[in-house]
């Protein structure tokens, strides 16, 4: 049985509360219930006497409360008073009693304002984000220009860095994803073409399909999870520590310096991956055809060779710079656009991951028509 | 648990040594607090103030010594224990570490909803009281840390660290980083609580101004041990090279000649 905190008697018209034990933070919420009850049960009270006596340790929990119930009988006009308060606890009372008497309430309106405030803000956001990422790409192509006339500001050394972290680095993981994409493509081609006797053609599903379209868009995706978070994550990390203004007043551009060798070392990067992921997955699906549907390596090759033309192979690596462009924006805006919190960061770099990602698809179905039209 | 004449040892340190690969940083450092009491801790930069703060309150791994904060050591204590000393100290980083992602109000709250159950009506009086006491008001509960100054951050940081009525208080150099006037006036906060609450405080500082007006008793931190405790009196007596250049050196005579110890700081 714990003990009681605030015991209570009536003589008369005057109401006697005696507090007891410890009124710190652990007993709040006991505390809280027992003066909320004095206060409802002797609210017409015309004087109280609260005696604090025996009431052992106090804290800004206690004080309060104690405050709190002094003002409520204040505001029914009551006389209250405290009496045997101890000479250490009064200066806290007295800190207490100068808190301001409001109740703050967190803001509220109505739910369906709040709806279409989300939609128009999110609206806003969409073509705030069309208007961030064209500005991103004429600044980088202004960079770009300026580098022309003066080659000797390239920031050769950080584009080689970048291109190691984001190239050479990637190659394992890029080879084996590839490979086993094309083990599953050939696997799966295999399988189904069996039923028409139709075996032979899954090279020229797989060595199309490889070509044109799985190796870049892997790839692709692979570097925008892979390489586009770290982007956004290192440039949102260095403009909440303020290193990006830093940057700039001493006369650096932070495009040039931290934009221009991250978005040209991916324009490098991607094309030498696809290639790379692009012959890992031929060879996985050379290997399955072989394994498991019986096409030896000498024919799966002459057959590959009827089946695919250079223009097949040049469709995939022509898009992969542009994938590597568009990667590298996305990542360098959703970077800068960071604000203040840990939270921000972590908004950003998701929507950076899956901004690429959405249009690097979306930019390979324009690539697939415009291709379609030239007859490539 | 031991005392002397001054009163209850709170904090007690014993042959605390703390590295870093195969750089030693504390070796073999001895200290008391006693309750009530401002301990001001200085020492060079680097020397391992920030460490040995760290190291108490078991954020950093030790080597050998121990450490006793109410007579519990919190590293060796088991998981209850432990919890118990916790939530007896308040700490106030060097940087605020105001959770960037929470208001200015679910901060200060935040310590309050994990600990205890209280209704959310007493929750949001008690973060007002607080921030009151801080020097500030209710206009900035709605805040993000990343749109206070660094004044403002300090202070709802202190708040934060006094969320649970702390018995002991660690200040992480709390007034760097603020103009001589908010600094004067946080160490005129810091006094002014540590009476009203009778907090014990810990406080790492470079500041001469804070050692002269709200210190009780000062610790010295030098060549990797505790070379000196005492009033600022007696550290002004010594003749210790570091303690000479460090109190009489230019910075200091400034602060000697300001304000006398521990008044004017009512306000």
């Amino acid at each position: 049985m714990p003990e009681v905190l605030l015991t209570a008697a009536a003589e008369g018209a005057e109401v006697r509360l005696a507090g007891a034990g410890a009124w710190v933070a652990h007993n709040a919420r006991r505390l809280e219930e027992e003066i909320e009850e004095a206060a409802r049960r002797y609210g017409t009270a015309a004087r109280v006497a609260i005696d604090m006596g025996r009431v052992e340790r106090l804290d800004t929990f206690g004080a309060w409360l104690l405050e709190r119930l002094m003002r409520g009988f204040a505001a029914r006009g009551a006389a209250a008073e405290i009496v045997g308060l101890r000479e250490d606890q009064r200066a806290l009372i007295d800190v207490v009693r100068a808190v301001g008497a409001e109740r703050p309430r967190a803001p509220r309106g109505s739910p369906l304002a709040a709806a279409l405030t989300a939609i128009g803000v999110s609206m806003a956001a969409v073509g705030g984000y069309v208007g961030n990422f064209v500005a991103m790409l004429g600044a980088f192509m202004a960079a770009l220009a300026r580098l022309a006339v003066h080659p000797r500001a390239f920031r050769f050394t950080a584009t080689v860095h970048q291109l190691d972290n984001v190239g050479w680095r990637a190659v394992p993981i890029i080879l084996l994803i590839t490979f086993l994409i094309g083990c599953i493509v050939a696997q799966q081609g295999i399988f189904h073409f069996r039923k028409f006797g139709a075996e032979i053609y899954v090279v020229d599903m797989v060595g199309i399909l490889v070509l044109r379209e799985i190796g870049v868009l892997i790839v692709s995706i692979m570097v925008a999870g892979r390489s586009g978070s770290a982007y956004t994550a290192e440039l949102g990390t260095m403009k909440m520590r303020e290193e990006i203004d830093a940057l700039r007043t001493m006369g650096f551009e932070p495009i040039e310096v931290l934009v221009v060798p991250r978005i040209v070392a991916l324009v490098i990067g991607v094309p030498i991956l696809t290639f790379l992921g692009s012959m890992a997955a031929l060879y996985g699906g050379g290997l399955v055809a072989w394994l498991y549907g019986g096409i030896a390596p000498d024919i799966f090759l002459s057959r590959l060779r009827e089946a695919i033309t250079l223009e097949t192979f040049e469709v995939g690596m022509i898009k992969a710079p542009f994938m590597a462009l568009v990667i590298g924006i996305v990542a360098c805006v959703a970077g800068l656009n960071v604000k203040g919190s840990a939270e921000s960061l972590g908004l950003q770099t998701t929507a950076s991951v899956v901004e690429s990602i959405f249009l690097v698809i979306v930019l390979d179905g324009l690539f697939a028509i415009f291709f379609a039209s030239i007859g490539m | 648990m031991a005392t002397n004449g001054r009163g209850e040892v709170v904090i007690e340190v014993r042959g605390l040594t703390v590295g870093f690969g195969d750089h030693v940083v504390l070796d073999g450092v001895d200290l008391d607090v006693y309750r009530g009491e401002v301990l001001g801790f200085v020492g060079g930069s680097g020397a391992g103030k920030s460490v040995l703060l760290r190291t108490i309150i078991g954020l950093l791994p030790r080597r050998a010594g121990t450490v006793r904060v109410f007579g519990v050591d919190p590293v060796a204590a088991d998981e209850a224990g432990r919890r118990a000393v916790e939530r007896r100290w308040g700490v106030l980083f060097q940087q605020g570490a105001l959770f960037s992602s929470l208001t200015v109000r679910e901060n200060l709250q935040f310590p309050v909803r994990e600990n205890l159950r209280l209704s959310q009506r007493l929750m949001d009086e008690l973060a007002v009281a607080k921030l009151e006491m801080v020097g500030l008001d209710a206009s900035v509960l709605e805040k993000y840390p990343s749109e206070l100054s660094g004044g403002m951050t300090k202070r709802v940081a202190l708040a934060r660290a006094l969320a649970l009525d702390p018995d002991i208080v660690f200040l992480d150099e709390p007034t760097s980083g603020l103009d001589p006037i908010g600094a004067a006036d946080f160490d005129a906060l810091i006094a002014t609580l540590q009476r009203t609450l009778g907090l014990t405080v810990f406080m790492v500082t470079h500041d001469l101004d804070s050692l002269y007006t709200v210190c009780d008793r000062i610790a010295v931190l030098a060549d990797r041990k505790v070379i000196a405790t005492g009033t600022m009196a007696s550290m002004l007596a010594s003749d210790h090279p570091w303690l000479r250049a460090y109190f009489h050196g230019k910075r200091s005579r400034a602060a000697a000649s300001a304000p006398p110890p521990r008044t004017g700081l009512q306000e």
